[in-house]
């Protein structure tokens, strides 16, 4: 790609109020985006890829903040030549209100105090965070969307964007996701949350940046790790294999390579996340229950699931499908076939791309044919 | 004449049983081959289900509608009359229950066009019955250890099915495949013809007991 296309890393700050569902309203909300490719002069080729959880803005390769070039969290399915073809479509991803990677959240200065959030930040929902992109595309003058694309948390933006604002997309596409969280999903981000508050060093969230709970905050990653693979995918990554020993130690230490893995993806998340952002997240999708309206056209809905993953199931999918053509929409629903468990809307770019390409090339001609007939 | 190109012609000849316009439902669409032709064509509305991921892709890259399902577990999301015609091309014979779907299917429409391989063909029959040989031909490629078919059927077996299950069958088209070439039989269809194409359609009201509509 070149470096014309890809525009690193940009911020925007929005005009006026953002009003929050859940009561509330920020004023000055900054947005951290980026975007990949070119928008072609109908405005008709531009795609808003959403992230899930622990996202960023950087989803293809592209410059960092510092120029240099570094990896995108979805490389193989965005970029020239890929499904999310940036060659050929305009490609949006903005870090989601209530992040901690460039987008107003929790760690951000309250104007009115002048120091950090903390706490004192208002819960945000996903419903908030479309609303946010939505003002962010307005300011970048698109109307309207060939699609939003989006797996897990990403995924229930989608279905929030087909919800809110069914007249600004001609499609979405929802991977690995659901239209709420179980009982068992929610107990899962409980033990996150409970891990990060009992920290000692949490401090009521007031905490300095250099000295966040890290050991919450890493103890709530290894739990979301585990609800991220499958256990076919943990018995084949790790088995009962020990690290760098022969025997037991009969000792607690870190022997098993699942325990290493564990405290690995702990360690390194604590160095680019923040422990508050991790509770309004998380507290964000145990709130989010997708009920679209009955008397709009919605856009036309691609619904992806993955056989192994039993965080947001298949059965989870039938239910967004079913709701869908409750509804009237033209859907599609794909099962792929996959070992990896819920991370494998990251990782399955073959299968998956396939779909995602084939239903967007679709979308763009269908388009691109509306635009020729006359205004829309 | 390849498989691929039977059933093509199996398909041609269905779509020609379908009016302009209709919302069909193709299941075991497949990659979406007939469903794409009707929607160009006919300004059909359609919808496929199919059971695998290849083909749901093929019908997605073509931008027909499908949802992959294993129709073993029915059309339950599939409101009333929310179709005119399902097709159900090849697929009958490789249901667990096809009784159930059958119902199913007549729930959801109120036409329904079948096609599947007849055993009741002579040459199967001969097969079976002087050399003591499962039947194997050019519509039955399969050996009995590997075919997807999971249901054998006659063309008088399938019609007692329709009768059973409170149907009306509409129209009757046999079919034989020799040398590459595709002929309609109608003369003694149960012994003379490999395929069959039925058009099933519930009994006009007032029902007959039986029937399989709940409404």
């Amino acid at each position: 790609m070149s470096a014309a296309t890809t525009s690193g890393p940009q911020a925007l700050t929005l005009d006026g109020t953002v009003q929050l569902a859940g009561g509330g309203s920020l004023v000055g909300v900054e947005v951290a985006y980026e975007t990949f490719g070119t928008l072609d002069a109908a405005a008709g080729n531009a795609v808003l890829v959403c992230h899930a959880l622990s996202g960023d803005a950087h989803v293809a390769s592209g410059p960092g903040p510092d120029g240099v070039e570094r990896p995108g969290w979805w490389d193989g399915m965005v970029g020239p030549g890929c499904a999310i073809d940036t060659g050929r479509y305009f490609v949006i991803c903005a870090n989601v209100l209530g992040g901690c990677s460039g987008t107003t959240g929790p760690a951000a200065l309250d104007p009115a105090t002048g120091s950090p959030w903390g706490l004192r930040f208002p819960l945000v929902t996903v419903e908030d965070m479309v609303d946010v992109q939505a003002r962010l595309l307005d300011a970048l003058g698109v109307t309207r969307m060939l699609a939003v694309v989006g797996g897990s948390m990403g995924g229930m933006q989608a279905l929030a964007w087909a919800a809110r604002y069914p007249e600004r997309t001609d499609a979405i596409i929802a991977a690995a996701t659901t239209a709420r969280l179980g009982a068992q999903a929610i107990a899962f981000n409980e033990v996150g949350r409970a891990a990060i508050l009992a920290d000692p060093a949490f401090e009521g969230g007031d905490y300095a940046a250099d000295s966040q709970p890290a050991d919450g905050l890493a103890i709530a990653r290894m739990v979301g790790h585990i609800t991220y693979l499958s256990q076919e995918g943990m018995r084949e990554k790790f088995g009962r294999r020990l690290r760098h020993r022969d025997e037991h130690a009969f000792e607690f230490v870190t022997e098993f390579e699942v325990e290493s893995y564990l405290a690995y993806q702990g360690r390194r998340f604590v160095e680019r996340f923040d422990a508050n952002t991790y509770l309004y997240m998380t507290k964000a999708m145990d709130y989010f229950d997708w009920q679209p309206p009955y008397d709009v056209r919605l856009p036309r809905c691609l619904v992806l699931s993955f056989t192994s993953d039993w965080l947001f199931t298949t059965h989870q999918a039938r239910e967004i499908v079913r709701t869908l053509l409750e509804r009237g929409a033209d859907v599609s629903f794909a099962e792929i076939d996959s070992p990896y468990g819920h991370d494998a809307f990251l990782l399955e770019t073959e299968c998956q791309g396939a779909l995602i390409g084939g239903f967007l090339d679709r979308a763009y001609a269908e388009r691109a044919v509306c635009d020729t007939g006359g205004p829309r | 004449m390849t498989a691929a190109e039977l059933l093509r012609a199996d398909l041609r000849f269905i779509a020609d049983l379908i009016p302009d316009g209709s919302r069909v439902l193709d299941l075991g669409c497949g990659d979406g081959a007939l469903l794409a032709h009707l929607r160009e064509t006919r300004g059909c509305t359609v919808r496929g289900v199919d059971i695998s991921t290849a083909g749901v892709t093929g019908c997605v890259t073509r931008g027909i509608p499908v949802i992959q399902a294993d129709l073993d577990g029915g059309l339950r999301d599939l409101p009333d009359d929310s179709f005119d015609v399902i097709v159900l091309s090849q697929t009958l014979q490789e249901v667990h229950n096809v009784r159930h779907l059958i119902a199913e299917a007549a729930r959801v429409a109120q036409r329904s066009i079948v096609s599947y391989p007849n055993f009741g063909y002579a040459p199967a029959r001969l097969r079976l019955g002087l050399r003591g040989r499962m039947p194997v031909s050019e519509s039955l490629p399969h050996q009995w250890y590997d075919t997807p078919n999971v249901h054998f059927t006659t063309i008088r077996d399938f019609r007692l099915l329709v009768a059973e299950a409170g149907l009306t069958l509409e129209r009757e088209f046999a079919f034989r495949v020799s040398h590459e070439v595709v002929r309609q039989v109608r003369l003694a269809p149960n012994l003379r013809a490999e395929l069959a194409v039925s058009v099933v359609s519930r009994s006009l009201d007032p029902r007959p007991p039986g029937s399989p509509r709940t409404t």
